[in-house]
């Protein structure tokens, strides 16, 4: 069968293409997933940049209650939360939530808060013109800080929601923070 | 190798003269030999695994804690899963496909037979890691056979690197393993063996081999993600860095799911070669099985998020998902009607091979009517994680692929030995695994509909007469392995009647009607006849 071999190595290179392909594809679903969720707000991500508020019509005739839950991950010793539990507001109005957080150690941390909506679906109508979320938030031992998010709630917002809850979760990226710091002070 | 100056006819270097001894074995290219060390390395997995499912049962005997202490409890889980699965099920076809491929398309060998040996060679070394990573401080994986993020990234401890590194190596042993089957079907079937001709066996090998290639990578790319997650931080899978632990679940699925049928594919193909024969009738709808199994494969990659239920998927998607994966049934319902039929009507005789065929049959579709309960969306989210799905997946993969490999090795042992297994043993083998399997797995579907959660080593007090019948089963089981090795020690010894050389009186196909029995080292030197 020696006219068998040459083909061999053809095959061989081709399935060998399928199985780079593949290990590729299973990276490209990050990508993808990401895309998918941003589009359908599927994992509840709500936008991690700041909206404008611009011609943007307030709808009187309906009231959307949006409900805060705040919590540390494990490991986080700070003491985050807000005395607003829910607001009711008109999509379009624009509504503050004063959130505090405080260091109750003797050590500096960095914490980043990572926001998270339920039912999903609200989370690409949720529009947040400033949130503390956006970048990290460093507090030194002791300190205590006011931390104002302001949104408002996109008018297309299916009628069906009448209600949502928006979740912050706050983790402690002191260790994650400090080597982007020594990376970036390796790139200069 | 040296051998390749002795020789003249054709370009693959064959041992004329087997060298003896581990050197045998070590160098060996030989499609035979290859599939014999597969199959007794699945072997050794399965009791190895099999001895941590003691560990297991001995603990879940009574509510309480009391053998084991919970993280060496988890180990178990983690370990026995993965092990049954890469170490056993699949290493075993991989086995079955080197025995029987080559013999039954009428080729002399594996078209790649070096990377052959090479595919082999590195599995022992990937369990090896694997399992001495138990031995480390700390103890070895613990987080699930399906290795969920955060509990194998922020929560697990460094052996976790073991782990990833022995995943990779099993992934590369099953894509060359995968390779060599597609070349060597594409390349090496014998004049007239035409694609609509080849046996059942060798279709639903190719088609997992597809499969095979096709997840593996994903299943490397994902351990490469918890790998870096973990010790180089990124965050894929974590969210303080803007990753998300579900992804994690997503790409896990979209390859554990095709994983799932990899591990039953080659059992169709099996029980579709033995039902025939016993029966003594041709194949009822052999286009229809090839077709359906086809389809099953393509279908497979479009159910993933059925293990996902419960992560707060939108209702649309979950719709989707509830109706692709019970659309999956309607080809698997096809396959087990063209069994029965080949039955109907035949003059069925209850050889070993065929008992284990018709458990088979049965057990399965019990196995996939649980798995049908819990792709309904609304009943799984109280089916989910419990010992429901404990029962279906056993009942799929134990009395579903295991069995069709136990069936496969009664049905060709006789033609690799050229004797007769001992067939009291193999009667005593079966029953008692019959018996004792169903007392396993049957109660573990009422703990789970009442609620009993799986992966825990202690449980509320009224789940404990049914634990206590489902350890005995599982001792029980266990044990009815060693009647097995027994046997399979007796086959090698050469001990038994001497067979003919079709062994059993309806078999068909090259391996039955053109070679002898023992099957020579060498076959097919000069390709078969294909009528
Ligand atoms: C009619 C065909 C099948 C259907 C409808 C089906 C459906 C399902 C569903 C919905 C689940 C998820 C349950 C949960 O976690 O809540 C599941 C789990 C599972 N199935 Fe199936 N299944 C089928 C056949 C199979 C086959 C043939 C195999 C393997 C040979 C298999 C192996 C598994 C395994 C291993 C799990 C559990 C994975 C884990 O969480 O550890 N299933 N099945
Ligand atoms: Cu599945």
């Amino acid at each position: 069968m020696a006219e068998t071999t040459p083909s061999n190595g053809k095959l061989v290179i081709k399935l060998v293409g399928i199985v780079i392909g593949m290990f590729g594809f299973g990276f490209a679903l990050v990508p993808l997933y990401d895309v998918f969720c941003e589009v359908t707000g599927i994992n509840g991500k709500t936008r991690d940049t700041a909206s404008s508020y611009e011609a943007v019509i307030v709808d009187e005739s309906r009231l959307v209650t949006v409900e805060f839950i705040t919590r540390t991950n494990t490991g986080m010793p700070w003491e985050f939360g807000t005395e607003t539990r829910r607001v009711k507001v008109h999509p379009g109005e624009v509504a503050q939530v004063d959130f505090y957080a405080k260091n109750p150690t003797i050590r500096n941390i960095i914490g980043q808060a990572v926001p998270s909506v339920s039912p999903g679906e609200a989370a690409t109508y949720l529009n947040k013109t400033e949130c503390f979320c956006f970048n990290n938030q460093p507090l030194a031992a002791g300190e205590e800080v006011i931390m104002p998010m302001i949104f408002y709630v996109d008018p297309q917002l299916p009628k069906d929601i009448t209600f949502f809850t928006l979740q912050y979760t706050f983790y402690d990226v002191t260790e994650a923070a400090a080597t982007t710091v020594a990376m970036n002070r390796i790139g200069e | 190798m040296s051998t390749v100056a002795e020789h003249s006819h054709d370009d693959h270097d064959h041992h004329h003269h087997a060298p003896s001894g581990i050197k045998r074995w070590l160098y060996t290219t030989n499609h035979k030999d290859i599939g014999t060390l597969y199959l007794w390395f699945a072997f050794i997995m399965f009791l190895t695994g099999g001895a941590m499912a003691m560990v297991i049962r001995a603990e879940l005997f009574q509510p309480g804690l009391q053998i084991v202490d919970p993280n060496f409890f988890n180990q178990m889980t983690t370990v026995h899963g993965l092990i049954m699965v890469f170490g056993a099920v699949m290493p075993a076809f991989t086995g079955l496909a080197n025995w029987l491929v080559p013999m039954m398309i009428g080729a002399p060998d594996m078209a790649l037979p070096r990377m052959n040996n090479w595919s082999f060679w590195i599995l022992p070394f990937a369990f090896l890691i694997l399992l001495s990573s138990l031995f480390l401080e700390g103890g070895g994986p613990n987080f699930g056979w399906t290795f969920y993020a955060p509990l194998s990234t922020t929560y697990s401890n460094d052996s976790t690197a073991l782990f990833v590194f022995s995943v990779h190596i099993m992934g590369i042993s099953s894509i060359m393993g995968a390779i060599n089957v597609i070349v060597t079907i594409f390349n090496m079937r014998a004049p007239g063996m035409n694609w609509m001709k080849m046996p059942l066996f060798v279709w639903t090998w190719l088609i997992t081999a597809f499969l095979l290639i096709a997840v593996m990578p994903v299943l490397a790319g994902v351990v490469t993600m918890l790998l870096t997650d973990k010790f180089f931080g990124t965050s894929f899978f974590d969210a303080a860095g803007g990753g998300d632990p579900v992804l994690f679940q997503h790409v896990f699925w979209f390859f554990g799911h095709p994983e799932v049928y990899i591990m039953i594919l080659p059992a169709f193909g099996i029980i579709s070669q033995i039902v025939p024969t016993f029966s003594r009738k041709p194949l009822f709808g052999y286009a229809s099985m090839v077709y359906a199994t086809a389809s099953i494969a393509l279908l497979s990659f479009v159910v993933w998020a059925h293990h996902m239920f419960t992560t707060g998927m939108p209702v649309a998607t979950e719709l989707f998902f509830m109706f692709a994966t019970m659309l999956i049934s309607v080809p698997t319902g096809v396959k087990v009607f063209n069994w029965v039929a080949t039955m109907w009507r035949g003059s069925i005789t209850f050889e070993i091979p065929m008992m284990f065929a018709i458990a088979f049959i049965v057990l399965f579709t019990l196995g996939g009517f649980s798995g049908l309960m819990l792709a309904i969306t609304p009943v799984d989210f109280q089916y989910h994680d419990t010992y429901f799905v404990v029962a279906h997946f056993h009942y799929v993969l134990v009395t579903g692929a295991i069995f069709s490999i136990m069936a496969a090795v009664y049905y060709w042992l006789p033609k690799w030995t050229g004797k007769m297994f001992d067939i009291t043993l193999a009667k005593w083998h079966f029953w008692c695994s019959l018996i004792s399997v169903n007392l396993l797995f049957f109660p573990m579907h009422f703990v789970g509909l009442a609620g009993m959660p799986r992966r825990i080593p202690d449980y509320a007090l009224q789940f404990a007469d049914f634990n206590k019948w489902i350890s005995i089963g599982g001792f029980a089981f266990g044990l009815s392995q060693l009647i097995f090795l027994a046997l399979l020690i007796k086959a090698c010894k050469k001990e038994g009647e001497p067979v003919s050389d079709r062994v059993w009186e309806g078999a068909e196909g090259l391996e039955w009607e053109q070679l002898p029995s023992p099957a020579p080292y060498h076959t097919f030197e000069t390709p078969p006849v294909v009528k």
